[in-house]
């Protein structure tokens, strides 16, 4: 047992901000758009740091792969508790392509050569909506998963997960070393404080490169267009009872 | 001012000037009222009510850490519920806040 906990933060567009398409429809404006941790990554850390309080674990690693900027959210990781942060660096065209696969290829090899006891990931993330990543770190790793994760305990060696499943919840026990993702009420994320990003400053990013861990990050998939969401139609007024069934017999509803 | 109680008082606007740039009718808003709101209380000497003044402060420092935690925790929820709808800006219902203060 080392006591390792590697958790994902990802580097995401604002949750506040209105997401604009590029004119050439080949993917988000990303460009002077003010960016933040992946709220659910937020959660993921914040479930880190208070095992750590509780003393069930001993060392809380951040993980983010990404370009410079990238460093940011680790250090807003590192301002909510977490230890030490670990930057993969990935750019250019390489980054445009990175996808679930590719980052949970570089989890599971960080997983093996920090010798963690977890791995915690957001259940997604707010831009491509994918929710694979912990899947597939646990399928590559061969561990077993606890995803959709409302409410997490150990139980000696074994882990016990409360799963947000449809219409209910779902408690597993799984053994570790586990991969689990964390769903939006697993537990409230606290906020980075100024004089805690100050102290961030001082704890160490390890920077590296997917090669260094010998990862390819060749992607298989690729993108033919992105749109806007359909626009919403606008409602009318109608004056009577028969205007409204002529109305609607004319949508073909009834 | 050159009583203990400066860099107390100091902290408190750091904290919320930062805090601010994340406020939802944006920073600048947020800056001019915080600043009016100091502003008002410049000429206050009584070490009691500097101390009142400060604790009122961090009442507000809780209350827009709470308000940014609600606003994105709708926000993820919404989104769950109503997949296709578009993103929009979203809790305005506390932004009320400093306009007290």
């Amino acid at each position: 047992m080392s006591g390792r906990v590697l958790v994902g933060v990802k580097r995401v567009i604002d949750y506040a901000v209105k997401i604009r398409v590029k004119p050439d429809k080949s993917g988000v404006v990303t460009d002077g758009v003010k960016h933040s941790m992946n709220p659910f990554c937020e959660i993921a850390v914040e479930e880190a740091v208070k095992m750590k309080e509780k003393k069930l674990i001993k060392e809380v690693v951040a993980v983010s792969c990404g370009p410079q900027q990238a460093q940011e959210t680790i250090r807003t990781a590192l301002a909510m508790g977490a230890d030490r942060g670990i930057h993969v660096e990935v750019t250019g065209k390489d980054y445009e392509s990175l996808g679930p696969l590719q980052v949970s290829k570089i989890m599971a090899a960080l997983a093996k050569k920090e010798d963690a006891q977890l791995v915690i990931l957001g259940k997604q993330a707010i831009d491509d909506d994918c929710n694979q990543t912990g899947q597939m770190t646990a399928a590559l790793l061969d561990w077993p998963q606890g995803t959709f994760a409302s409410e997490v305990s150990f139980e000696g060696n074994m882990l016990k997960v409360v799963r947000e499943i449809d219409g209910g919840l779902e408690t597993i026990k799984i053994n570790t070393p586990a991969v689990v993702t964390a769903d939006l009420r697993l537990n409230t994320p606290r906020y980075a404080t100024l004089p805690n990003i100050m102290k961030a400053k001082k704890k160490k990013i390890a920077n590296m490169k997917p090669a260094d861990l010998g990862v390819d990050l060749t992607s298989r998939l690729e993108v033919l267009r992105v749109d806007e969401p359909p626009q919403r139609q606008s409602g009318m007024k109608v004056e009577t009872v028969d205007d409204l069934v002529a109305k609607l017999k004319e949508a073909g509803t009834i | 001012m050159a009583s203990p109680l400066k860099g107390e008082v100091m902290r408190l606007y750091k904290t919320l000037l930062y805090l601010g740039r994340e406020y939802p009718q944006g920073a600048a808003y947020f800056r001019e009222r915080l600043k009016a709101a100091f502003v008002k209380n410049r000429d206050e000497t009584d070490p009691d009510k500097i101390r009142q003044l400060v604790a009122r402060g961090d009442f507000v420092i809780k209350e827009l850490e709470a308000l940014y935690f609600l606003r994105k925790y709708r926000a993820m929820k919404k989104r769950q519920r109503e997949p296709i709808r578009s993103r929009s800006s979203f809790g305005h219902e506390r932004t009320h806040l400093l306009k007290t203060h």
